[in-house]
């Protein structure tokens, strides 16, 4: 019974942990309009201000930094040309923003072994970590794991799963 | 090789099993080498949740080394004095299992055995214990052991448990689960949402070091299997993950990329006293210590592709072990440090190979395998294996005679660590 309880604990506390997880997902929190509660207007002439707030450009699901995948030729460890603008853009953020950090989750496609995989999905993240260092995001702000095989975007084990698999995701943090 | 071939001819006996699991064998060349064993249904078996007889004989075939013979009648312990020893001699069997279970006044089973000689007569061994109900499995393999220990030489494990992980993707669902080494008994240890590899039991069993990525990154978790309780073993940045444990318990080997690229250390089993033990700018992964602790053997792509090298257990210079193919991964060493198991890809496929480490030999077990582990007599090899669009557990003898698929009804089952020996 004891036991029960400590798994659903843990059950529980990784449910909490995955809720604040959300990789990739671009948060929708269009222009923010506080409007007045519903209370009865005592006095006809009175105003209540509102504010509307920013959008957050990481936020905009439109803008650039809405795109945050990175992907690799098979085999192959090097930022393609087509992942150049999208370092750039997470770099020019990341260095007007300096308090956000990212973590940089490099994956592979599911053939080979778990660990070695996990290594080469670490190059990749590495890769796209040493580029937006180069672009003068501080080392503080950036971590580069891997997922490995582990978390495929697209199942299938055919070549089109496996090309959109072996990626490097930017995650704020 | 001329052992793989047989495969192709080989007998399948598919074991009704009843829980979530099923076993499906393949024994080449049936009838060479095995050691022909009578069993007969034990006294009053019937009394416990499991038939004590029927377990025992699913064991001993499965191992591959014994040819079964239904003794057709039950035959209690008790009765072994009177047993007459020459008919089953004259069926063929080399040896008798006999065996009763009571009921204890406290809800227990005793459970009783004896392996009597049909050959020069007289009792080879005998066991009694008395178990919770829930037990008798345990102690059916435990006497299952000792058939094959007494008439091999050699330890049996079939009292032995396996880890391995669970997973419905689709469902975001992770599951650590345990199991007796023929898969049945399963009991999850730990759920997430998120993916776990690379189990690794502590050489008493008692605990399971994991990769959780609970946290949207590689973490090596210690859980204490009684009381549930985890501890973080390494969350240094970047990843954490592939834990080995030193034979002696007391300390791990771990690949870390805190300092850009994956590199090998060793760490407390408290978590405590990281030191680096690679120094590479290639990936240097996979460790895994020889049953003398002396040394490490790992998977590093320092020459191109990944080979395995091994190195002292304290860190220092390498030497490469695989020479053939150009993708060789996941070494495993046997407990005797004679064998080295690991995953090699040639010609599109990975297979998994065995290699006499003294004579450099190489034998092809399966193919289409990944993540090795063999079990602690050094017998057997269990790994995952992909086959209709799932993956699922299968084992090998050392020797390629005997096959086994672990199947279950739902989700891939992976990454399998094999249990050691317990009291």
């Amino acid at each position: 019974m004891r036991n029960f309880k400590s798994l659903a604990f843990i059950a529980s506390a990784a449910t909490l942990l995955a809720a604040c997880s959300s990789p990739t997902k671009v948060e929708e929190t269009p222009v923010v309009e506080k409007s007045p509660a519903a209370a009865p207007v005592a006095d006809t002439r009175d105003i209540r201000p509102v504010e509307t707030g920013t959008v957050d450009p990481l936020n905009d699901p439109k803008g650039v930094l809405a795109n945050r995948s990175i992907y690799f030729d098979y085999d192959s460890f090097v930022v393609r040309a087509d992942g150049q603008p999208v370092v750039t853009n997470h770099a020019g953020y990341l260095t007007k923003n300096t308090s956000r950090k990212v973590l940089v989750q490099g994956n592979t496609d599911e053939r080979g072994g778990t660990e070695y995989n996990l290594a080469l999905g670490q190059k990749r993240a590495e890769a796209v970590r040493r580029s937006l260092a180069s672009q003068g995001v501080s080392e503080g702000q950036i971590e580069a794991v891997s997922l490995g095989e582990e978390k495929p975007k697209a199942t299938g084990s055919n070549e089109a799963a496996w090309a959109e698999n072996r990626r490097a995701d930017i995650v704020y943090q | 090789m001329k052992k793989l071939h047989f495969l192709l001819f080989s007998v399948s006996l598919a074991m009704g099993t009843a829980a979530n699991a099923q076993l499906q064998i393949e024994i080449a060349g049936v009838g060479s080498n095995q050691i022909p064993v009578a069993i007969a249904a034990f006294a009053d078996e019937s009394v416990a949740p499991d038939k004590v007889s029927a377990v025992i004989r699913a064991d001993l075939e499965r191992s591959g080394v014994f040819k079964v013979i239904d003794a057709g009648q039950v035959i209690s312990d008790a009765d072994a004095g009177q047993v007459n020893l020459n008919a089953f001699k004259a069926s063929g069997a080399n040896a008798l299992v006999v065996g009763s279970v009571a009921r204890q006044p406290d809800g227990r089973f005793a459970i009783r055995y004896k392996l009597l000689d049909t050959i020069k007569g007289g009792e080879i061994s005998q066991l009694g214990g008395e178990v919770q109900p829930r037990y008798t499995r345990l102690q059916a393999h435990r006497i299952a052991d000792d058939v094959y220990e007494k008439l091999t030489g050699i330890r049996g494990i079939f009292s032995t448990r396996i880890a391995y992980v669970k997973e419905d993707r689709a469902a975001s669902r992770y599951t650590l689960a345990v199991a007796d080494a023929d898969g049945e008994n399963e009991v999850v240890a730990t759920q997430g949402k998120e993916p776990i590899i690379s189990p690794a039991w502590s050489p008493d069993g008692s605990k399971v070091a994991y990769v959780s990525m609970e946290n949207r990154k590689p973490v090596v978790y210690l859980q204490d299997l009684m009381t549930g309780r985890r501890n973080v073993i390494s969350n240094q940045k970047g990843n954490n993950s592939a834990p080995a444990w030193a034979p002696d318990g007391r300390t791990l080997a771990v690949a870390l990329s805190q300092d850009g690229n994956t590199e090998i250390y060793s760490v407390n089993a408290s978590g405590s006293g990281h030191k680096r033990l690679t120094n590479n700018a290639a990936i240097d992964t996979e460790p895994q210590f020889s049953a003398d602790g002396q040394t490490i053997y790992f998977t590093s792509d320092r020459s191109g592709g990944p080979q395995i090298y091994k190195m002292s257990a304290s860190g220092g210079n390498a030497t490469r072990v695989t020479f053939n193919g150009n993708y060789n991964i996941s070494p495993r060493v046997s407990s005797d440090g004679k064998t080295l198991a690991w995953i090699s890809q040639r010609g599109g496929a990975f297979s998994l190979y065995a290699m006499d480490l003294a004579s450099g030999q190489e034998l092809r077990l399966a193919d289409g395998a990944t993540e090795p582990s063999f079990s602690p007599n050094g017998k057997y090899i269990m790994y995952a294996t992909k086959g209709g669009g799932r993956v699922s557990l299968a084992v090998v003898s050392v020797d390629g005679r005997v096959k086994q698929r672990l199947t279950t009804k739902a989700g891939n089952i992976r990454e399998p660590s094999w249990g050691p020996f317990m009291k």
